[in-house]
């Protein structure tokens, strides 16, 4: 049992940093961007990640045609041409401007995902951490029949049962991964939960959820971030494989996983249509795990 | 270890059960009905509805779901209203065929990834040790069905030396064996980057230990240090991670099946759940739940092996 903090200059510290809360998070980004650089690999990893999000963000002024556009002249000749930098598809359709909206798609829908899943998981690994007894057997034993179930063959089902949209793809991802997360957070919160700043917490009256999001949930943001950054890696991976299994986003908006579905089977006669998605895929998925590899090494070097 | 068996026989029947009924349920819930999908656009209503009932499909769910265990104990599977044969016929062909790429790929993976593993872990910041972290982490990164175009558009378009499909027919000059190489390769270069890079942090840590250092410093030589004392410890953890790849394997190569249109078990699968095939969907569903559960009570029992500190 920890014993009862009375003297005030360790009760200090505790109360100190909650006002400017927001500048204090904005500050330790700004650092953390700046940590960032100490790894080669995270840079390298970080300046995919970048320039893939500005290839989103401007989509519309660097894509020279609309995503679904046909251009039916470049039907018999769709390589790369001038008009069309990166060929057209079998449609006649600029890859070159679907590979870019595609970009969009995978930015809107893996931070959903991704985020939905973090916030499901904190949630739970904190209230399984926290309250422990019943509670953490419950939640910890549903997260491992949600485990156990092959992703893949569950994806399938349910895709396939309540139609793919990118809703139901968000919802889905987030259903899935939230239990891997709740279990890193619930170790931590085992842990955490004994220091003295929770005592403190309790003393001062603050509820049990004050205490998990502020005061436990903030200390365990290190690998929950790196964990985060290896999962948007998964996710586009995940939303690829979806779309080249044809559950994935509805035609005719461009997603890479479709686009390389449509076009493989042509792939001896033009193979641009499917390599260029799978080398936006690749290099975006490459970028976020190299910046993961590289952040788990800056976290471990303290 | 009769309790071992016994706790785990338990979870694997409940795990099953509550499986099987949300599979069965979730059908509930899908548009458009079944007799529909079988008869065709073209059918006219009093054909889809003299089907149903025929099938049997307009009494309550809980009825079908009672009436289904019952089939089931007695080894029934059903019928597949997609492949219009009964399931049994279909499903251990095809989980058979996806066994043999899943074992052939699982038998390169292990060494392949415990030789880079330890290699790369043995001396961190080393330059061999970069070199794998980077080549495992990008291999790792690329999407299988990428993976796939990539090594076609090299191997089968461009220099023309392997097939491009691997549908376990001998034809067009290629053998059944030569269908193998590029589905493996796909598989083992996707999957080893992961299970590296387990083995890399696990093999890491065990290095920092004091017993490590200890027998570096009474001169024992670096090979002996890595075989004899660091290796066992280094592979207790991603040993469970190793069995886990064995479930992803089973179900896991739909993508590398699509690819090389190879009539495994996950493809079916895909098939089965597009066209509603609810008694191919439940036993396909079965099946990959018990391999999973099989794999983590194998990952389990390698653990204990490993690890006399637990061996109970």
């Amino acid at each position: 049992m920890t014993p009862p903090i009375v003297d005030s200059a360790a009760v200090q510290p505790v109360a100190l940093p909650r006002a400017p809360a927001a500048l204090a998070g904005l500050r330790t980004l700004a650092r953390g961007l700046l940590r960032v650089t100490e790894s080669p690999a995270a840079t390298v990893g970080l300046a995919i990640v970048l320039l893939w999000v500005l290839a989103a963000i401007l989509a519309p002024m660097l894509s020279p045609y609309p995503p679904n556009a046909n251009d039916f002249a470049a039907v018999s000749s769709p390589t790369p041409s001038r008009a069309h930098w990166l060929g057209t598809d079998h449609l006649g359709r600029d890859i070159g401007a679907r590979i870019l909206w595609g970009a969009r798609t995978v930015f809107t829908v893996a931070p959903l995902a991704v985020l939905g899943a973090a916030l499901l998981g904190a949630l739970l690994g904190l209230s399984a951490g926290y309250y422990r007894g019943w509670v953490d057997l419950v939640l910890s034993r549903a997260g491992d029949i949600i485990l156990t179930f092959p992703v893949i063959i569950l994806y399938m089902i349910v895709l396939a049962t309540f139609g793919s949209s990118a809703g139901n793809i968000i919802a889905v991802l987030t259903l899935t991964k939230a239990p891997i997360i709740a279990r890193i957070v619930r170790g931590l919160t085992l842990e955490l939960r004994e220091r003295e700043y929770v005592a403190a917490a309790k003393m001062r009256g603050e509820s049990a959820l004050y205490i998990m999001v502020v005061e436990i949930l903030p200390n365990a943001r290190g690998p929950l971030l790196v964990d985060m950054c290896l999962r948007m890696g998964y996710t586009i991976v995940l939303i690829g494989v979806l779309g080249f299994l044809g559950i994935g986003l509805p035609p005719p908006d461009p997603d890479w996983g479709g686009m390389v579905k449509d076009t493989y089977g042509m792939m001896s006669v033009w193979p641009h249509m499917s390599l260029f998605p799978c080398a936006a895929i690749s290099s975006l998925v490459i970028g976020f795990n190299l910046l993961a590899v590289g952040l788990r090494e800056i976290a471990l070097r303290d | 270890m009769a309790r071992f068996c016994l706790k785990h026989l338990l979870a694997l029947t409940i795990t099953l059960v509550v499986v099987s009924f949300l599979v069965f349920t979730l059908n509930e819930f899908s548009p458009g009905d079944v007799a529909r999908k079988i008869l065709g656009a073209y059918a006219t209503q009093e054909q889809v509805a003299h089907l149903t009932t025929e099938m049997g499909l307009d009494r309550p769910v809980i009825v079908r779901y009672v009436e289904y265990l019952g089939k089931l104990a007695s080894g029934d599977l059903g019928f597949s209203t997609r492949f219009k044969v009964p399931v049994r016929q279909i499903i251990w062909d095809r989980l058979r065929n996806t066994l043999v790429l899943a074992a052939i790929a699982f038998a390169l993976i292990v060494p392949v990834s415990m030789l880079l593993g330890v290699l790369a872990g043995m001396r961190e910041g080393s330059w061999l040790d970069r070199t794998i972290l980077v080549f495992s982490t990008v291999s790792a990164s690329v999407p299988e069905f990428a993976m796939g175009v990539f090594l076609a558009s090299i191997f089968v378009v461009g220099l023309g030396w392997l097939p491009g499909t691997a549908t376990l027919v001998a034809g067009g000059g290629w053998s059944v064996a030569s269908q193998f190489v590029l589905p493996v390769a796909v598989i083992v270069l996707y999957d080893a980057g992961y299970v590296v890079s387990m083995i890399r942090a696990s093999m890491v840590e065990v290095m920092q230990r004091p017993y490590i250092r200890t027998a570096v410093l009474k001169g024992m030589a670096f090979r002996w240090v890595v075989l004899g004392h660091a290796l066992r410890n280094a592979m207790i953890n991603p040993v469970t991670v190793i069995c886990l790849q064995l479930s992803y394997l089973v179900s896991g190569v739909v993508v590398v099946e699509t690819v090389f249109a190879y009539p495994g078990f996950g493809r079916m699968m895909l098939e089965a759940a597009l066209f509603k095939d609810i008694a191919l969907i439940e036993a396909g569903a079965l099946v990959a739940v018990g391999v999973a559960i099989f794999t983590q009570i194998l990952g389990d029992l390698a653990y204990m092996l490993l690890d006399p500190r637990i061996r109970a």
